[in-house]
C-alpha cells in the first residue's frame, strides 16, 4: 500500500446514502469485503455486504471489565469504539495449516498445495488498529523470516480507516499517539458526520487505488465547513479518553522493577485467563500442533493462537519456567510495554482499551503502569 | 530499641557465646533489631552482602531456583542461626536467596562495617572467622550427608 | 504462494545409525534424502527434528562442522517425540527443518584460551566447538574443557574424552557428583574443577552449556577468576514451537532464543539471567 504525502490529500464527502456503492465497488472489484457487525451482543468484524449488516445505531459502554451495547439516538454507522475482535483475526487467522504431508518413498512428501487467499477490504479500521497491522507487520515480513500466511493475507489489502468519532470508555489512544485520527497505513480514511438534517463521510484519499476506487462512488468535494465538522469529531473523541498512558523511559522503568510488589499484588488478581492476550491486536503468539490419522500415513502441522498465561507456554523439563501467575503477568505486560521495543522498535500497546474491557477481574495496563511508577516516587 | 537492649541481645545470641566483652562492644555499634514478616525476601542471589542476620526468633528458608522446577530449598535455618557469611568471604556477594517463612525477628549486623573492624582488629577478626568457620563446617557437613542421598537405596 | 520455505517446512533425512550413549540419551546420525551436497551449519546452532506424525523437537547438533554429509545430534528420551528418535532404525526417515539459531564464537576466540564447561548433556551443544577449536589447534592458545555429570554411567562420549585428554596440548578435567569407591577420578561438581585449569583470564573465551543453575554457578566461578562477562558465553533453553520467532514461545526477557540464542554472550544477558521466572 502507497502513503500519499500530506500535500496530494484530498478531502471529499460521501453521502450516507451512497455508502452501499463504496461496498458494492470493492465487492465487483474482486475484494472480500469485512467490518462490523452485531452478533451475540458485541461488535465484531465479518464479511460484509450490506450496510443493513453493519451495526447500524448501536453505540458501546465500555469500563473496565465491562462490555454493553446501547442504542444510540441517530443512525451512525461507526458510533462505537471497538470491541472484542481485532483485525488479526484476517490477517493472522486464529487456526491455519500450515502443509500436509503423506507417507513416500522418501519417508515423507510435503503435498505442495499454494494458498488460495482472496484479497480482502476492511471497512472501519481505527487508528489504533492500523498501527497494530503496522506493528504486526514488523514482526511477520520485516525480521530475518517472513510469515507467507501472514503476507498473503496482508499484501493487495484495501483499508477504509475510520477517524473515531466515539471514544469508548477504556481508551487511551491518544497518550499512545496512535489515534483518534488516521494519520497514515489507509487508502481511505473517513470521518462520520451526523448533523440534525445531513448524514455524511469526509473522505482523506490515502492512495492511488483509493482515489480510484472513490472515483466509482459518486462524491463531492469537501467543502471548508464539512472538513471543520470533521475535524471537530475528532477533537472531541480526543478530548473524552477514558485512560492514559505515561510511557516517558518506560523501558528503564519496567527492566529496574522486576521485583516490585506490584507484580504480586495483580497476582492476586489475574484469574490467567488470558482474555487480554486473545482480544490484544497485536499479540501475536501461537503454538504449533502436529498431527496424523488412524492410517498413519498422512501427517498435518497446524498453527493456533496461544497465550503466554498459559502453563503449557514456558513448559521445559518437567516444569513451567513461569509457574506463578504473577510470573505470567509480568511477562505478558513487561513483553507488550519494554519488550517490543527492543525486539521491533516500538511499544507493543496501541492504547486500544480492549485488555481491560475484556478483563473478567478489570485489570487495567494503565493502572498497574502507573502504580510501578507511583512507588518509585514513594521509596 | 537501646545500646543496653542490643547489646544484651548480642550476649545472649548463642552465636556469640563465650565471646568478650570489648568485642561485643565493637559488634553493638554495627547491629540493630530487625523484624520479616512472613513471605518477606531477605536476600536476592547476587546481590551484594551488606547485612547479615543472627535469628532470635522464627524461620527462615535459603533457596535457589531452577526454571523447570521453581524454587528450590537448600535449608531451613531457625531461632540462633546465622543467616549469611558470603558478607566476610569475597567477593561479597549472596549465592543464594533467603526468604522469611514466619514472623522473623533477628539482629542485623552491617557486614561492610564489621568487615573494615575486623581487618584493624585481628582479634576480633579471629573470634568472628571461628565462629564463621564453625558453622560453615556444620552446614557442609550437612550438606555432604544430604548429597549422599542415603534414603534412596535403588538408584546406582 | 509457491511452496513455503525450509524455514517451515522438515526435509527428509535417512537415519544412518542410533547409537546408544547412556541409559536415558543416544546418538542419531543422519544423511539428506533428498540428494542435498550435506548439512552446512556452525557450531551452537541446532534443528528441529520431526518424526513424521508423531511431532518435533528443537536439538542441538553435536557433530563436527566440518564433516557436513553427516548431521549427527545427541538426544535425551524424555517425552513422546525422543522417544519416538530412540526407536529409529537405520534406513528411517526423520524430518529436519534448521540450522537456527547463533553459534558459538569459535572464530572471534582466535589468539585467545579457551575453556569450555559443560554440564551433562551441556557437552553435545559444545562438541561440535571442541571438533573446530582441534582442527585449527594452532590458532588458540590454553585449550581446557572442563565436564561434570551425575555419576560415571551419565558421562558422554568416553571414548573421545580419553582421545582428546591424550592430545597433549589439551587440558581435560572431569568430575561426577558421586561414585564408588573405585572411581579414581574426580567427585564433585563441576565448578569445583575451574580454579584448576591452566588459562589466562584476561585472555580466555568461556563456553558454558549445562543445566541452568550449573550455568549461574559456573559463570560465577568464572568471574571470580577474572574472567570477564564480555567473554562468557552460555547457551539457553526455553520452550519451543516455530524455532523462527514467530510463535513467541522461547522468550527469554526480551530475546528470542531461537534467534538471538541459543548463545549468548553473558554480558548482554547479565540483567535477567539470575532473576526468577523470566
Amino acid at each position: 500500500m502507497n502513503r500519499g504525502s500530506l500535500q496530494d490529500r484530498e478531502l471529499a464527502v460521501l453521502e450516507r446514502d451512497r455508502f452501499q456503492q463504496l461496498l458494492d465497488v470493492l465487492g465487483e472489484r474482486g475484494y472480500r469485503v469485512r467490518g462490523p457487525t452485531v452478533r451475540d451482543r458485541a461488535i465484531v468484524y465479518d464479511d460484509l455486504t450490506s450496510v443493513a449488516d453493519m451495526p447500524v445505531g448501536w453505540t458501546d459502554e465500555q469500563d473496565g471489565g465491562t462490555y454493553r451495547l446501547k442504542r444510540r439516538n441517530d443512525g451512525a454507522l461507526f458510533g462505537y469504539a471497538v470491541g472484542p475482535d481485532s483485525w488479526k483475526k484476517f490477517l493472522h487467522p486464529p487456526v491455519v495449516r500450515l502443509w500436509r504431508a503423506k507417507r513416500g518413498d522418501n519417508g515423507f512428501q510435503i503435498v505442495d498445495e499454494p494458498e488460495e487467499v482472496a484479497k480482502s477490504a476492511f471497512i472501519g479500521v481505527r487508528p489504533c488498529e492500523i498501527h497494530a497491522i503496522a506493528i504486526q507487520d514488523k514482526i511477520f515480513l520485516n525480521g530475518e523470516y517472513r510469515d507467507p500466511f501472514y503476507q498473503a493475507r496482508r499484501q493487495d489489502l484495501f483499508i477504509v480507516a475510520l477517524n473515531c468519532g466515539h471514544a469508548g470508555g477504556t481508551c487511551f489512544c491518544v497518550s499512545m499517539n496512535t489515534g483518534p485520527k488516521a494519520k497514515f497505513g489507509f487508502d481511505l480514511a473517513l470521518t462520520e458526520v451526523l448533523e440534525a438534517d445531513r448524514h455524511y463521510f469526509v473522505v482523506e484519499v490515502g492512495t492511488e487505488l483509493g482515489a480510484e476506487i472513490l472515483r466509482e462512488v459518486p462524491h463531492e468535494a469537501a467543502s471548508e465547513e464539512e472538513k471543520a465538522a470533521a475535524e471537530r469529531v475528532v477533537a472531541k473523541t480526543a478530548s473524552e479518553m477514558g485512560r492514559a498512558m505515561d510511557t516517558r523511559d518506560i523501558e528503564a522503568l519496567l527492566h529496574r522493577n522486576y521485583e516490585n510488589p506490584r507484580w504480586d499484588d495483580v497476582a492476586k488478581r489475574c484469574l490467567t485467563c488470558g482474555n487480554c492476550t486473545m482480544v490484544c491486536p497485536t499479540c501475536f503468539c501461537t503454538t504449533v500442533e502436529d498431527l496424523t490419522d488412524l492410517t498413519g500415513e498422512h501427517a498435518e502441522r497446524w498453527r493456533k493462537w496461544d497465550s503466554c498465561f498459559t502453563m503449557d507456554f514456558s513448559y521445559i523439563h518437567g516444569g513451567s519456567v513461569r509457574a506463578s501467575a504473577m510470573a505470567r503477568y509480568r511477562q505478558w505486560m513487561m513483553h507488550k510495554l519494554a519488550g517490543w521495543i527492543d525486539q521491533f522498535g516500538t511499544s507493543g500497546c496501541v492504547g486500544c482499551g480492549r485488555c481491560i474491557t475484556w478483563c473478567p477481574v478489570a485489570i487495567d495496563i494503565t493502572e498497574e503502569l502507573s502504580a510501578i511508577r507511583q512507588s518509585e516516587h514513594e521509596s | 530499641m537501646t545500646m543496653e537492649t542490643l547489646e544484651r541481645m548480642l550476649t545472649e545470641h548463642p552465636f556469640f557465646k563465650g565471646l568478650n566483652k570489648r568485642c561485643l562492644q565493637l559488634l553493638v555499634g554495627c547491629a540493630s533489631n530487625v523484624r520479616f514478616n512472613a513471605g518477606e525476601v531477605i536476600f536476592r542471589e547476587g546481590e551484594e552482602a551488606g547485612l547479615f542476620f543472627l535469628i532470635r526468633h522464627g524461620k527462615v528458608v535459603v533457596e535457589t531456583f531452577a526454571p523447570n522446577r521453581g524454587p528450590i530449598v537448600i535449608q531451613t535455618l531457625r531461632d540462633g542461626d546465622l543467616l549469611g557469611w558470603s558478607w566476610l568471604i569475597e567477593p561479597f556477594r549472596w549465592r543464594f536467596e533467603a526468604r522469611a517463612v514466619e514472623l522473623t525477628r533477628a539482629i542485623a549486623l552491617d557486614g561492610t562495617c564489621l568487615r573494615g573492624k575486623c581487618e584493624e582488629d585481628h582479634e576480633l577478626g579471629y573470634e568472628l572467622m571461628k565462629r564463621v568457620a564453625h558453622v560453615i563446617e556444620d552446614r557442609l557437613q550437612a550438606t555432604r550427608l544430604q548429597l549422599l542421598d542415603v534414603y534412596d537405596s535403588v538408584r546406582s | 504462494m509457491a511452496g513455503l520455505p525450509g524455514s517451515l517446512v522438515p526435509s527428509p533425512f535417512r537415519v544412518q545409525r542410533v547409537r546408544r550413549e547412556t541409559y536415558d540419551t543416544f546418538t542419531i546420525e543422519l544423511e539428506p534424502a533428498n540428494g542435498a551436497d550435506g548439512f552446512p551449519f556452525a557450531a551452537g546452532q541446532f534443528n528441529m527434528l520431526y518424526v513424521f506424525g508423531v511431532g518435533e523437537v528443537p536439538i542441538s547438533i553435536s557433530g563436527d562442522p566440518t564433516k557436513r554429509q553427516t548431521l549427527v545430534h545427541t538426544v535425551r528420551a524424555v517425552g513422546t517425540v525422543t522417544q519416538a528418535l530412540r526407536r529409529l532404525k537405520r534406513g528411517d526417515v526423520v524430518g529436519v527443518r534448521g540450522p537456527f539459531g547463533t553459534h558459538w564464537p569459535v572464530e572471534e576466540a582466535v589468539g585467545s584460551d579457551v575453556v569450555v564447561v559443560a554440564g551433562g548433556i551441556g557437552l553435545a551443544p559444545l562438541r561440535p566447538a571442541l571438533y573446530y577449536l582441534l582442527s585449527n589447534r594452532e590458532k588458540y592458545g590454553r585449550i581446557a574443557l572442563v565436564y561434570g555429570a551425575r555419576t560415571l554411567q551419565d558421562l558422554l562420549y568416553k571414548s573421545e574424552l580419553e582421545k582428546w585428554r591424550s592430545h597433549l596440548d589439551l587440558e581435560v578435567e572431569v568430575s561426577v557428583d558421586t561414585a564408588a569407591a573405585s572411581w579414581r577420578g574426580n567427585v564433585g561438581v563441576v565448578t569445583t574443577l575451574i580454579p584448576r585449569v591452566q588459562v589466562d583470564p584476561f585472555h580466555t573465551v568461556a563456553l558454558v552449556c549445562g543445566p541452568e543453575v550449573m550455568m549461574r554457578f559456573t559463570v560465577r566461578e568464572l568471574e571470580s577468576r577474572g574472567i570477564e562477562p564480555e567473554d562468557i558465553f552460555i547457551s539457553m533453553e526455553r520452550n519451543m514451537k516455530c524455532a523462527i520467532g514467530f510463535c513467541g514461545h522461547c522468550q527469554f526477557g526480551s530475546t528470542f532464543i531461537c534467534k538471538d540464542g541459543p548463545v549468548f554472550c553473558y554480558a548482554e544477558i547479565q540483567p535477567f539471567f539470575a532473576k526468577r521466572e523470566i
